[in-house]
């Protein structure tokens, strides 16, 4: 039996369930989203965006499934959705891709959403923090969804974090739909440090309009088997988007980053740089698609991927590509897996420092890249902790939140 | 001023686009076809025709049925039309009236040797340029293969793949399908059934060959298909360079090429392989054409053994090759150099596969892709670093050109690195020509169609200069710009 048997047995026992503790714009898509995943059942290994993560056996464990109400701190831009201020219906499952598996079972099986909602040319000094911390006694699966709507020139940095709070095999699926209007500029931030339990399947989607900066950073620290996916679609004219990833992998821990950017109109501007260090007998994989349509002209766009590869049993997979249809654009990409600098390690070891600190130092200059790109200085410093001290192999778990054990 | 530039520019690539095809000439020659279709009797009747042994008709018939159970693969950047295999004929020879008649088989058709000096293919050898041996195949018969005799002093064997099975056929069974074996893609299994007449070559040790070998491949006959094989071993501490060029009628119908190059390479031996390819690209609308499928790799079996692939892409309406080197050979070399042109409808999804199995190994990947009118240019490739691959070095470089608005270009590299001690790198990028490099020369007077001329070829350079000389002359002719002022 192939593993979304279950989830579609599944599907029939709790739908009413789910249908009754949840909203009406959710469950007017839920029935055709399952139709959808019912239909396509999980993505081989051949579906060319799953090529490098193997689905059907993440999802083959027996999970329950988390049915809990989110708990939202009362804030001014935060909401559960059926509290919403705005009508969330042209939004909820709008720029989301219906015929991803993934998406489609999240559709399926969400029962609550949570919206982040920044009104017309407010300017949000204070990030908003949304953490979520994985806890349960059983192997539990968590459907989250999440909505950002950026109005009109809002501005916003938005930190998501990851945490799992009991060592139980957890399963993940998250669906993020940002929308930024004209003039928008956010950042959004999303670190994981779970455990090596711990499965995430995260699908994010952005929309941008008119002179936008859209950034966003996945920083996977700690983790079991990830798969992050990040499509962007560029709708309005002169406005840029960085997508930037950092991933330290050891263990078995495995991390799968795919992202499109397309570009639908003129005069855009996207950067991508994905560094990775893997250890161990980690694989880490990296496909990154910029998609330049015939009429976007003036495009300028550059996607970088460099790879560490630390040990002779962890494994790199990058697929850079580009796929381009206008003639007035400049795009470059550039890939490496390499090893570590043989002449600055004798040079620092000449200089009386031990050889694993130059190693560590070596891998902490190499990320630092990643991390200097980070605007929020009070993350960014915390990452640079982080970073060293995940390198040196005395961050195993999430060390500062008191929930996590 | 800079709207008229863009005119000037746009006329220019307009008349590059509409260049007659100038080898769209057919030959009326005697030409016996069989049956049209495809079924375990017609790769009987090949087999018969050719008067092979039993050990290649099952090699065959195993072929056949392994490509009945297989579908057409459809993940490349292409649009392949639908194939009715069973209107194709899959055997035409068109010297089959020479051999009927009272003729020696030695003596050519005058139709058809007018064909290849038409070509620029002289098959009399003291017409041809001294440093070249030709196999010249048309449909799917070896018309000739020139300087056999003074080859075979030195021992070295090049013939047509047929003569190969009836003369060397212990070399042919030991070699053949050991590269590319049948159940390698869906072509593969296409061409191991219905082969017909490719080249082989076989250079023994410590040889170096003295002269460029070659072959062209002509398709003439209407709705059939050419199955070329090629199979080269270069044996110890040998050396030889090899050249392909290969042309079509225009025809309104798209005609199916299907080949298998493989190419066995051991110990301090070295195999260069140069195709210019230059297949009817089909009309301005995008009707007709050769759909060149292809799969060609190289085994580089030896320790300190060197590959390296240049190819200059230019025809066909739809290219789908992957020229590969597997290096499992310790410290094996392998190059790849491409520029590939599309132009009007074409479609071209080309590019190599370097993987990386002996220790210390290095390949080097140079893809130019140039595209104008309203076609599609991609390139694919893999390198794969396996675990025992220590010290394994690539370095790829893919730049597309875009001359239009209308074309696409584009670039899925995969990299599956299993070593930590491999250094892998690849760049590319995409761009228009430069305006700063066209005002550039026009402030030095010289007219913008010359200085696209100059900056394509400028672009292209880097893969040229990896080709025999003569070919060089033809390929960048074939970049259809003008060249004057520049040097070599």
């Amino acid at each position: 039996m192939r593993s979304e048997q279950q989830y579609i047995e599944l599907y029939h026992e709790v739908s009413d369930l789910i249908k009754s503790r949840s909203c009406e714009v959710m469950n007017s898509v839920r029935d055709e989203a399952f139709e959808t995943f019912r239909r396509m059942g999980f993505p081989t290994r051949k579906v060319e965006r799953y090529r490098y993560t193997d689905v059907d056996a993440a999802f083959a464990p027996n999970y329950g499934i988390s049915l809990s109400p989110l708990t939202v701190k009362p804030s001014a831009y935060i909401y559960n959705i059926e509290n919403a201020p705005i009508d969330v219906s042209p939004y909820y499952h709008q720029i989301a891709d219906p015929l991803d598996a993934i998406t489609a079972l999240n559709t399926a099986l969400v029962h609550d959403a949570l919206l982040v909602h920044v009104p017309k040319n407010q300017q949000v000094a204070d990030p908003i923090v949304v953490d979520n911390w994985l806890r349960g006694t059983a192997a539990t699966m968590m459907n989250r969804r999440i909505l950002i709507v950026m109005e009109q020139g809002a501005e916003a940095t938005i930190i998501m974090g990851d945490h799992a709070a009991d060592k139980q095999q957890f399963l993940t699926t998250q669906v993020i739909e940002v929308y930024c209007h004209d003039g928008a500029r956010l950042d959004l931030y999303e670190t994981e440090e779970t455990t090596p339990l711990c499965s995430r399947f995260s699908n994010v989607y952005i929309h941008a309009g008119r002179d936008c900066s859209v950034k966003h950073n996945s920083i996977t620290l700690f983790n079991g088997q990830t798969r992050n996916l990040c499509d962007v679609y560029l709708r309005g004219e002169h406005s840029e988007v960085t997508l930037n990833g950092c991933v330290i992998g050891g263990g078995t821990q495995h991390i799968d980053n795919n992202t499109l950017i397309r570009h639908e109109v003129p005069n855009c501007a996207s950067t991508q740089l994905y560094k990775y260090v893997v250890d161990d007998k980690a694989v880490g994989a990296f496909a990154g698609k910029i998609l330049v349509e015939k009429d976007a002209q003036k495009t300028t766009s550059q996607e970088t991927n460099a790879n560490l590869c630390a040990s002779t049993d962890a494994r790199i997979y990058t697929q850079p590509m580009l796929e381009i249809y206008a003639d007035d654009v400049k795009c470059a990409h550039g890939s490496t897996v390499g090893v570590m600098d043989e002449a600055a390690l004798f040079y620092m070891r000449q200089r009386g420092i031990p050889e694993t600190e130059a190693r560590t130092l070596l891998k902490n200059a190499f990320m630092g890249q990643v991390i200097d790109q980070i605007k929020f200085e009070p993350l960014r410093q915390k990452l640079y902790v982080k970073v060293e001290k995940r390198f040196r192999g005395e961050l195993d778990k999430c060390e500062d939140c008191r929930l996590c054990k | 001023m800079r709207e008229e530039g863009k005119e000037v520019k746009n006329e220019f690539v307009r008349s590059v686009a509409e260049k007659k095809y100038e080898f769209g000439f057919t030959t009326e020659v005697h030409t016996e076809i069989i049956e049209k279709g495809l079924n375990e009797e017609v790769v009987r009747l090949i087999s018969e025709k050719k008067g092979e042994p039993d050990w290649l008709l099952q090699f065959r018939l195993e072929a056949y049925r392994h490509w009945l159970t297989q579908a057409q693969p459809t993940w490349g950047h292409v649009h392949l039309p639908e194939i009715d295999y069973q209107a194709i004929s899959y055997y035409a020879d068109p010297t089959a009236k020479s051999k009927k008649g009272a003729q020696s088989a030695e003596e050519i058709d005058p139709e058809l040797m007018k064909t290849f000096d038409k070509l620029g293919i002289p098959l009399e050898e003291r017409l041809a340029l001294s440093g070249t041996a030709v196999d010249a195949v048309m449909d799917s018969v070896s018309v000739k293969t020139t300087f056999k005799e003074k080859l075979s002093e030195k021992g070295i064997i090049f013939c047509s793949i047929s003569e190969a099975v009836k003369n060397h056929p212990d070399l042919v069974r030991q070699y053949l399908g050991s590269v590319v074996p049948y159940r390698d893609n869906y072509f593969a299994a296409l061409n191991s059934a219905v082969f017909s007449d490719g080249s082989f070559v076989y250079i023994p040790k410590n040889t170096r060959c003295p002269m460029e070998l070659s072959t062209y491949f002509r398709i003439n006959a209407r709705n059939t298909g050419q199955f070329e094989r090629t199979l080269i071993v270069c044996d110890e501490g040998s050396y030889v360079s090899y050249l392909e060029g290969c042309t079509a009628p225009m025809r309104d119908e798209n005609q199916l090429h299907a080949a298998i190059v493989e190419i066995v390479v051991m110990d301090n031996a070295e195999v260069k392989y140069s195709t210019v390819q230059n297949w009817y690209p089909g009309d301005a609308e995008g009707k007709g054409g050769v759909l060149n499928l292809v799969t060609k790799r190289g085994d580089l079996r030896g320790v300190n053994s060197k590959l390296s692939w240049t190819q200059v892409e230019t025809g066909s309406a739809i290219t789908w090759k992957y020229p590969s080197c597997v290096l499992r050979g310790d410290n094996s070399v392998a190059e790849f150099y491409s520029v590939a042109v599309t132009n009007n409808h074409q479609e071209a999804d080309t590019g190599t596969k370097m993987i990386h199995l002996g220790k210390n190994t290095r390949s080097t990947i140079i893809s130019k892709g140039i595209s104008a009118g309203k076609s599609q240019n991609s390139y694919r490739g893999l390198v794969r670093v396996g675990k025992q691959a220590d010290n394994a070095r690539n370095y790829s470089s893919c730049d597309s050109l875009l001359l239009g608005s209308q074309c696409g270009a584009h670039t899925f590299p995969y990299m599956d690195i299993h070593n930590n001690t491999a250094t892998v790198e690849h760049e590319a990028t995409t761009s228009k020509i430069n305006e700063d490099q066209l005002f550039y020369c026009n402030q030095r007077g010289i007219s913008t169609e010359e200085a696209v001329g100059l900056i394509v070829n400028g672009y292209a350079k880097d893969v040229l200069n990896k080709l025999p000389m003569e070919f060089a002359v033809e390929a960048q002719k074939l970049l259809s710009v003008s060249l004057e002022g520049t040097v070599g």
